[in-house]
């Protein structure tokens, strides 16, 4: 049951202070107007996927291609797409805005992106060699490798061999992460530890592959439709139950108004009659 | 103001505490919150505030160095930790650094820290 990520866009780091003492290094991660832009199947791509889109860009920076292809899904144009496979039954309509709810408090998730860039570094920074010796006659050569292989034979370097090249900017996915908290006003989600990236840079959330799936996430995903119609059908059910209860207590006042009336009734009633008694002596007097 | 200051401002206020207006220089007495298996306790911890740091938001944390049987001992608390159950100013030191890092190479009498005779609470800051 393979259920669509999100796309979220790394806000910073910063830290929760739980009542029970502890305190936990948090990512806020946020969903900025993540809606599904089109569909893949099975007839016609031969998979089932999700496209999503997320962020807003200024239009005139978006190709008239793309503008296309966004005007075709009745989306506003999206900054970052991705792709997300899912299970036939989990496709979601296009247009769908998924929230933040899409992950509960305690769940494991996968997070990827792109690593932050270190340029061209050297094998002790990117391989955590030893390098060489500070004294001893080592000349120059303080932090480099050493030696990278054997003699005529082999008379290759195998590949694959460390060495000094380009590190970073590489697509790094942090696997495990719990989430702590989520906020669905503000589409925030917060995840324990560090995740890939710079801050502003996007990065994709997934439920952990290398754990059960837990039984109460939500198919196919938490759409911001379906938190409407859910608020809605809970205000509607609060309005009756609120009508319910004025009508109750309308009907309470009135029966309380027409006791009271019956009472004044009872007791004008009462009063003329007394006042033709008295008014009966003073004449028989 | 960027989201996460306004998620630590928030977090900040919701935690509720009240923070003695203190610096470094000044003796203060923490109440620190300690379990031991099933209850808990609180342990104070008093000595000199050697230094603040990371401003005032959530990861700001204080130093209190104190000596302990002829041994000096320093401990760095979180000041929003929920573990705090109180701060209390002992004592108000006068100094002329933020970081009182040379106390650590002194010992008895050079390690004295005058008090301030005069001092005056900031405008909204409780004592």
């Amino acid at each position: 049951m393979l259920r669509s990520g999100i796309i979220a866009k790394k806000v910073g780091m910063t830290r929760l202070f739980m009542e029970d003492g502890r305190q936990i290094p948090v990512t806020v991660l946020q969903l900025d107007g993540l809606q599904v832009v089109a569909q893949r199947t099975v007839e016609k791509d031969g998979y089932t996927a999700v496209q999503l889109g997320a962020g807003s860009p200024k239009v005139k920076r978006v190709s008239k291609a793309m503008r296309g292809h966004f005007a075709a899904a009745k989306v506003e144009p999206k900054r970052k797409i991705a792709e997300f496979r899912v299970a036939p039954e989990n496709l979601i309509p296009v247009g769908e805005e998924i929230i933040a709810a899409h992950y509960f408090e305690g769940q494991y998730v996968d997070v990827s992106g792109t690593s932050i860039g270190k340029g061209f570094a050297g094998v002790m920074k990117r391989h955590n060699f030893g390098g060489l010796r500070a004294s001893h006659g080592v000349s120059v050569s303080h932090r480099s490798h050493g030696s990278v292989g054997q003699c005529q034979d082999p008379g290759k370097i195998f590949k694959g061999k460390k060495m000094a090249g380009h590190m970073g900017s590489a697509r790094i996915t942090t696997q495990n992460l719990q989430v702590v908290r989520t906020d669905t006003d503000r589409g925030l989600i917060m995840v324990k530890g560090a995740v890939p990236g710079n801050k502003g840079g996007w990065v994709t959330v997934k439920d952990a592959v290398k754990k059960p799936v837990p039984a109460n996430v939500i198919y196919p995903a938490a759409l911001r439709s379906a938190a409407e119609e859910a608020r809605r059908l809970a205000e509607a059910a609060a309005a009756e139950a609120a009508a319910a209860e004025a009508a109750a207590a309308k009907a309470a006042a009135e029966a309380e108004e027409a006791a009271m009336q019956a009472a004044e009734a009872e007791a004008a009633n009462a009063t003329p009659a007394d006042d033709a008694a008295t008014g009966g002596e003073n004449n028989e007097g | 103001m960027d989201l996460i200051a306004q998620l630590e401002a928030e977090q900040i206020a919701a935690l509720g505490k009240t923070i003695p207006d203190f610096k470094a220089g000044d003796t203060v007495r923490v109440g620190f919150k300690v379990t031991e298996g099933t209850r808990s306790r609180v342990q104070n911890y008093e000595g000199v505030c050697i230094s603040r740091k990371h401003g005032a938001g959530i990861a700001a944390s204080f130093t209190v160095r104190k000596i302990s049987f002829g041994e000096g001992v320093e401990r760095v608390f979180p000041l929003y930790s929920t573990n705090i159950d109180s701060i209390t100013v002992v004592r108000r030191g006068k100094v002329r650094r933020a970081k009182l890092y040379y106390l650590r190479d002194r010992r008895g009498k050079s390690a004295r820290i005058a008090e301030v005779a005069n001092y005056k609470p900031k405008d909204g800051a409780s004592a």
